[in-house]
């Protein structure tokens, strides 16, 4: 092909991007970034009936959780105005709201009952008591654990369970031969893996990030302990490479029939004894376990629909969000898929109804819920807000190191007192450099 | 005088060669296989090779959920443009280190692949709030310019390179018979490097096919390629191997067609001038 051809064959690709590019432009629509997961893709499934019923349409971006977190933070603190939705957890919520980078959602209709949203889920969707994301579903954490080798190991799940009955109870159940693991829990590096449960955890035993100056805590006893307790029950009881396991690891492992107990989100229930598991019929839930210090280790958290202050389209992308997580798209999803999978976590009336009383993990999702406090985390006082994370920007990159030092002390490459220790440079240091300390 | 080859040697040669090459594309057999499986056998432990029950069933939810033609069609114009784009540029500038160069154009050679040592994240927010301004935002020219600027560099190097292997005295002889420069780079230098512009062109479009930073930074809904469709597959809480491999055999099954009837051209174009 000549030059001459070359040229006119890249004018006229031009001429097809343009055109179709004008074309999307002068469409009606709202566009929404969010998360892969199940409830998310259902949703989508369900848009066409928004849409009729609207006229508005619905162009969505979907990403995985990191790059979405990416994606949209870019986006927000630069005013892109690409989305007119934004998927976002608890961490960024409040922090966002108190830069005014989203629309206060003050307003939405009484139809819409924004009173109905459970307390937890507002209180860590919210800034100064501005609500700024409604949730779409939400979660806390607890143990799933099989009732068939609980029984076969003589011993009966308390509803509220101490750490150091799990850890006899993992003892117990552990069978090598079989490839029977007594407990799997997350030791991926990353703030929202591991990171986010061994804070939880640590909760559990006294420690916290920061005392009241943003002075870091790695240096106290209750660390030490949290750390030693978490890597001695995971060496004895674990499964093999542990410290690299993350949320689908250790869900792989469950629907196989290769851990007795896990620890983890509750949305992890309809998984777990969904048509994917080998286990789905002999599976149990309680409570996270405690320490007897007054806080459990179960966390918080919710993904929810939020408007960034920069988009030309406040009422359509409402009137989106009060379809996606009012009452009526709950009794829709129920009324063709069944309660089991209707989003869990974000309303009082769904938990009030008796259809979703019947499902096996509903109730033990809301105590775990109710049972979290995200203003009142830690045993010792602490000026953050967050059970597995502290609501400050500063958070995710500092967790993230410090959660890729503790993976390497679950990994064996250095002792626990070395990861504490570096951990506690990391803090001090990122703490001082954003001018807290 | 050549060295004989015994008929052990060679079968050893081939053996290992295969070996390597099996060991190199494994991953991708695997998850072509693994889109065939069930989500309950992609996860199965110790893992299924061949005896499962294959199924169609990931490709049908993956072409149900996505607008596949609308992913591909993007992948083809982003990659496709900037590749053309990026030739348009690289030849006259390497025309001219390869034949007129200055005291500097080492430097210069050096200084361009360096840039390509600087970590995309640490001009993410500069490009982006530059691409608000200019309009560019979710736009394909955009891509367009940014994954040719990125690839440049190494097209550069690569014509560089196989301009040089060309002697200087056929394109003397052609100014001598009247060429101009234009005519000079068409007629004369173009034809001679084919093979090597060839191999430049492919090498450039697979690298703009598969590059995920900016594609998935700079895009939402309307220029989203193939790399998009992917990671809207990925989930850290949930288990969706299956349809993940589903969606990367069909990101990956144009440019592994492509590289499959164009390796000669490869192979000779990245080998061009290795031997003398």
């Amino acid at each position: 092909m000549s030059l001459k051809s070359t040229l006119r064959a890249a004018t006229a690709l031009s001429l097809i991007t343009a055109g179709s590019a004008f074309a999307d432009a002068h469409s009606a629509t709202i566009t929404i970034a969010t998360v892969n997961n199940g409830d998310m893709i259902r949703m989508q499934g369900y848009t066409d009936q928004f849409t009729e019923a609207t006229g508005i349409a619905v162009e969505w971006v979907t990403l995985e959780e990191n790059v979405l977190r990416q994606r949209v933070t870019t986006d927000i603190t630069t005013n892109g105005g690409q989305f007119d939705i934004m998927t976002i957890g608890m961490y960024e919520t409040p922090i966002w709201g108190a830069n005014d980078w989203l629309v206060p959602l003050d307003d939405l209709s009484a139809e819409y009952d924004a009173g109905d949203i459970l307390p937890a889920m507002a209180g860590g969707l919210s800034h100064d008591g501005t609500l700024y994301a409604a949730p779409f579903y939400g979660e806390s954490s607890m143990i799933m654990y099989r009732t068939d080798l609980m029984e076969a190991a003589g011993l009966e799940m308390p509803a509220a369970p101490s750490w150091s009955f799990i850890a006899k109870a993992a003892r117990e159940m552990t069978d090598r031969d079989n490839d029977i693991n007594g407990i799997c829990l997350r030791g991926k590096a990353g703030w929202g893996e591991g990171g986010a449960f061994i804070t939880a955890m640590s909760n559990s035993f006294g420690a916290r990030w920061f005392d009241e100056d943003w002075n870091a805590q790695f240096d106290t006893r209750e660390w030490s302990d949290t750390l030693n307790f978490y890597k001695n029950m995971m060496d004895d009881s674990g499964p093999s490479g542990f410290a690299t396991n993350g949320f689908n690891e250790n869900l792989s492992l469950f629907n196989q029939g290769k851990c007795g107990m896990w620890i983890d989100a509750t949305v992890a229930a309809s998984f777990v004894t969904g048509a994917d598991s080998t286990v789905a019929d002999s599976v149990g839930f309680a409570l996270a376990p405690d320490n007897g210090l007054g806080k459990r280790s179960n966390w918080l958290w919710a993904w929810a629909l939020a408007i960034p202050a920069g988009t030309q389209q406040v009422d359509e992308a409402k009137q989106f969000i009060e379809w996606a997580t009012g009452t009526g798209y709950i009794e829709q999803v129920a009324a063709n898929e069944g309660w089991a999978n209707v989003p869990p976590g974000a309303r009082t009336s769904l938990y009030e109804n008796p259809n979703y009383q019947a499902v096996p993990f509903a109730q033990m999702t809301l105590d775990s819920i109710l049972s979290a406090d995200p203003t009142d985390s830690t045993v010792d006082p602490s000026p953050y807000v967050g059970i597995q994370f502290a609501a400050i920007p500063e958070f995710a990159g500092i967790a993230t190191e410090v959660s890729q030092e503790f993976s390497a002390a679950y990994a064996g490459q250095q002792s626990i007192e070395e990861a504490l220790e570096k951990a506690q440079a990391i803090t001090n240091e990122a703490m001082e450099a954003a001018g807290y300390r | 005088m050549a060295r004989s080859v015994t008929p052990r040697r060679k079968l050893l040669n081939t053996t290992v060669a295969w070996a390597i090459g099996l060991l190199i594309f494994f991953p991708i057999l695997w998850t072509i296989l693994t889109s065939f499986k069930s989500e309950a056998e992609a996860i199965a432990a110790p893992p299924i090779f061949l005896g499962f029950d294959w199924t169609l069933e990931n490709y049908r939810i993956v072409m149900e959920r996505s607008d596949y033609g609308r992913f591909l069609w993007n992948s083809i114009i982003i990659a496709g443009l900037s590749t053309i784009l990026g030739c348009i540029i690289a030849v006259p500038a390497a025309w001219s280190m390869a034949f007129v160069p200055s005291k500097r154009t080492k430097d210069i050679l050096l200084w361009m692949l360096s840039t390509k040592m600087l970590p995309a994240v640490g001009v993410l927010y500069p490009i982006y709030l530059l691409f608000i301004k200019m309009g560019l935002l979710d736009s394909r020219a955009g891509l367009v310019v940014v994954l040719m600027l990125i690839n440049l560099p190494i097209i550069v190097w690569m014509l560089y390179t196989y301009f040089k292997e060309i002697p200087g005295e056929i394109l003397e002889a052609a100014r001598m018979d009247g060429a101009t420069l234009r005519q000079e780079l068409i007629y004369v230098l173009t034809p001679m490097a084919i093979p090597g512009i060839a191999s430049t062109l492919l090498l450039n479009f697979i690298l703009a096919w598969n590059e995920a930073f900016w594609t998935l930074n700079l895009t939402a809904v309307n220029a989203a390629p193939l790399t998009a469709f992917i990671a809207s597959y990925s989930s850290p809480e949930g288990l969706f191997f299956a349809k993940l491999s589903a969606a990367s055999t069909m990101a990956i099954a144009p440019i592994l067609i492509l590289g499959w009837f164009s390796q000669k051209q490869l192979v000779r174009g990245l080998t061009f001038g290795a031997v003398k």
